[in-house]
């Protein structure tokens, strides 16, 4: 993992400064790295997901208020302080972006990834979202309604997408274990 | 702030270039960086979040396209650190260059001479109670200010003097256009807007698409008359 442009040596310049003032332990860095390789299995988002597929009750809650309706999941990890869940439909496809920075839901999601935090898909994505969307491989047709929802403030989005079919007898977990973060940020289906 | 950080609408940045089986972090020192930031923020040297935010806006412009993404939080978060006093730029400079570090290379950084005050927050968290009712109702057409301003805000700059239409209330919150400046919290109900492409980007715009986004009370008008064109927009179905 070693790397030797500038911003790696000022950063770790920085690091030995703020060690050296008892600002931070080396540790620190270490258990971040660690924390983030252990993560294993389905995201949080996909858990949500597969419910929502397999309990029409908690989906409804879910399209209603979702801060209350994951609630009981405790999920942990950059707090999302209001959630809203929008589904895609046969009329709709939605698909999330935060031009201004890169607002993303955390807590479900874990970090995005470079892409979505990059000046291509920030400048992009609202000005021609279909054509983005196609070089991703996700043909929206014509008669679809597309929706971008540019996360400006503290809400955070996530994109329900629409259960593909033939998985009927899946459960909860084994439906999760489908669902790629791609697809809940709408720049793929499923 | 019109800096380098407000990319909606912007052209020219080519194919969106996913990575596959992307690690969270490709060095340790992106690693670093994300540690550095939560542990100052937990600290209370990073005030809050919308502080933050603006110091990475304030970052150099040519850093801020070129030095990835923990390369601008790394400026932002130098930013703040030599304006609280907290990190000495001459001591930094020199370990850099110990480091092997170019007295040519681009930084980031940029800290202000004279930076903003801003107090400690009390709160864990934005949501914040407003007093008074909401100005805006769901259906209510509007139009967005029109004018830039140099602080930070959350108005993007490509839905500017727009008109839009309030799909529904997103609660009260923390202003981050007085917040990141230590100005006060000044809480302010929150709407999500949806505008439809034509209105966004004419006649270019691609057939059946909006864009929503959560904007601040003071960024909203009503339309003054009722003889004001309002949008053409399919009715939203599922709000």
């Amino acid at each position: 993992m070693s790397d030797h442009s500038p911003q790696a040596i000022r950063a770790e310049a920085l690091e030995s400064l703020l060690v050296e003032q008892g600002l931070i332990s080396e540790a620190a860095v270490d258990e971040t790295i660690a924390l983030f390789n252990d993560r294993v299995g389905p995201l949080n988002g996909a858990l949500v997901v597969a419910r929502a597929w397999t309990d029409p009750a908690f989906r409804q809650a879910l399209l209603e208020d979702a801060t209350a309706a994951i609630e009981p999941f405790d999920f942990k990890g950059g707090e999302v302080q209001r959630l809203v869940v929008v589904e895609n439909t046969p009329e709709i496809h939605n698909v999330v972006v935060c031009t201004l920075c890169s607002c993303y839901p955390w807590a479900l999601l874990g970090l995005p990834p470079t892409w979505y935090k990059d000046p291509a898909y920030r400048s992009r994505i609202v000005r021609e979202p279909r054509k983005v969307l196609s070089e991703f491989g996700l043909e929206v047709s014509a008669d679809k309604e597309v929706r971008v929802w540019d996360s400006s403030a503290e809400v955070r989005y996530l994109v329900l997408p629409e259960r593909p079919p033939g998985t009927e007898d899946l459960d909860v977990e084994a439906l999760s274990a489908l669902v790629p973060r791609e697809a809940m940020i709408g720049v793929a289906v499923l | 702030m019109d800096s380098m950080h407000d990319l909606g609408g912007r052209q020219g940045f080519g194919e969106v270039q996913p990575e596959e089986d992307e690690p969270v972090f490709h060095h340790r020192w992106e690693a670093c960086v994300y540690t550095l930031v939560n542990q100052m923020m937990g600290r209370g040297v990073i005030r809050n979040v919308d502080q933050f935010r603006h110091a990475i806006e304030r970052i150099e412009p040519r850093a801020y396209l070129g030095h990835g993404y923990y390369g601008r939080w790394l400026g932002g978060l130098e930013n703040l650190l030599t304006e609280s006093g907290v990190l000495d730029p001459a001591r930094l400079e020199l370990l850099v260059k110990e480091k092997g570090g170019r007295v040519d290379d681009l930084v980031a950084a940029r800290p202000s001479p004279e930076p903003d005050r801003v107090p400690p927050t009390e709160s864990a968290g934005a949501g914040r109670a407003v007093t008074d009712a909401p100005r805006f109702s769901v259906g209510q057409p509007v139009r967005t200010r029109a004018t830039s301003v140099s602080t930070h805000t959350r108005l993007p700059a490509y839905a500017r003097g727009r008109l839009g239409r309030i799909v529904s209330l997103q609660g009260g919150w923390v202003f981050p256009d007085t917040n990141a400046h230590g100005r006060g919290e000044n809480p302010q109900h929150l709407y999500c807007v949806r505008f439809s492409g034509e209105e966004l980007w004419g006649d270019e715009a691609e057939p059946g698409q909006s864009v929503h986004l959560d904007l601040f009370e003071s960024y909203l008008a009503a339309l003054d008359t009722p003889s004001v064109e309002e949008p053409e927009q399919k009715e939203p179905e599922n709000e």
